[in-house]
């Protein structure tokens, strides 16, 4: 099974059914995915923090939802994260490509590399990196965590994880 | 009119819907006005009122209004095409365009200025816009109700505040009886 069917069919084992993503190349596959699924509705969005208040939205009428992203969103996120997700006390699973790791080819993706642990940190934000393929076999068990704890949790995703970052 | 009289004008008809109100100032006038379970009221976060009602609206069958600002709108631009692209007819943005930061101390907004978010709306692919008058905020928004189309409509009016209270409600009893209205 790919990487991808995985991480979507334990999304939908855990009745993961709003899913919102801003794109990045290693997430691609994911995103083909996700959109591919009759099971979830995919809302693309322009920017993180918007994705957010779709996802609040969400989870208030109901539906359990993720956001798909790249670490660089942390960047755009962490007022959304304080004031709305953990002020109001909402779950929110985020699959986050891990850009500016081991076998990064774009030296800026490693300016946000380098705090991205320490901002999640600061922020008390339960955070999981998958460097492994085999680390994906936690994410079922990440899910049932966020959901039970109504908090934001961030999944990490290296380049090898990914298997490298395309063909660059 | 100002947004507080708008407010107080559209309350009985606020009262059967679900509402999501914008931060600070319209927030903390609607929970004066009208509190009521069905009142989503934002302590923070600025401009994401719209993103929020969608989500919900694209989640539940219930009616749900935005209700944001012009400011607060350009702050979150990207949510106009996002919506534009994800209709939900069980949606309703409403923008109080008082052409300022209301509360912030009322600096002018671009709104306010040459940009049209009318305009902009029709541009991002909203197809239902509706521009009116302060005084006509009750009909204007009712008659969305009616049609059951996911509407934007933009509402002129002067910028100005009346004083009142912080809410100290805390964010996850807002929450929490919310979403205990939505899904009664």
């Amino acid at each position: 099974m790919s990487i991808d069917k995985k991480i979507v069919d334990d999304l939908v084992a855990n009745d993961v059914s709003f899913i919102t993503t801003v794109p990045c190349k290693q997430l691609a596959g994911v995103i083909d995915e996700v959109e591919a699924r009759p099971e979830i509705f995919h809302i693309p969005s322009n920017k993180e923090d918007e994705g957010m208040g779709l996802c609040a939205g969400a989870w208030m009428g109901g539906k359990r939802p993720c956001i798909i992203m790249q670490n660089t969103a942390i960047g755009v996120t962490i007022n959304t994260l304080a004031t709305l997700t953990q002020y109001y006390r909402m779950p929110l699973p985020m699959l986050i490509s891990y850009r500016g790791e081991l076998r990064e080819p774009v030296a800026c993706q490693v300016e946000m590399a380098v705090h991205t642990k320490a901002l999640l940190n600061q922020l008390n934000i339960p955070t999981y990196h998958f460097h492994k393929e085999s680390d994906a076999d936690e994410f079922d068990a990440i899910l049932k965590y966020t959901f039970m704890c109504n908090k934001p949790v961030a999944i990490l995703t290296d380049a090898s994880f990914w298997g490298g970052y395309g063909d660059q | 009119m100002i947004r507080s009289e708008i407010l107080r004008d559209i309350a009985p008809i606020l009262r059967d819907q679900l509402v999501v109100c914008n931060i600070g100032l319209p927030s903390q006038e609607l929970h004066m006005i009208d509190d009521q379970p069905t009142n989503f009221y934002m302590l923070g976060t600025m401009g994401l009122s719209s993103s929020i009602g969608l989500g919900l609206a694209l989640s539940q069958p219930k009616t749900v209004i935005s209700i944001d600002g012009d400011g607060s709108v350009l702050t979150n631009l990207g949510t106009l095409p996002t919506i534009a692209n994800n209709v939900a007819d069980n949606y309703i943005l409403m923008i109080i365009d008082n052409g300022s930061y209301g509360s912030t101390g009322d600096q002018p907004t671009y709104a306010g200025m040459k940009t049209k978010l009318e305009k902009v709306a029709e541009a991002c692919g909203c197809e239902n816009v509706v521009v009116c008058q302060d005084v006509d905020t009750g009909k204007t928004l009712q008659a969305a109700l009616d049609s059951k189309k996911m509407t934007v409509i933009v509402v002129k009016c002067d910028s100005g505040n009346i004083k009142l209270p912080v809410i100290t409600m805390d964010p996850v009893v807002i929450r929490d009886r919310f979403m205990k209205a939505v899904a009664s």
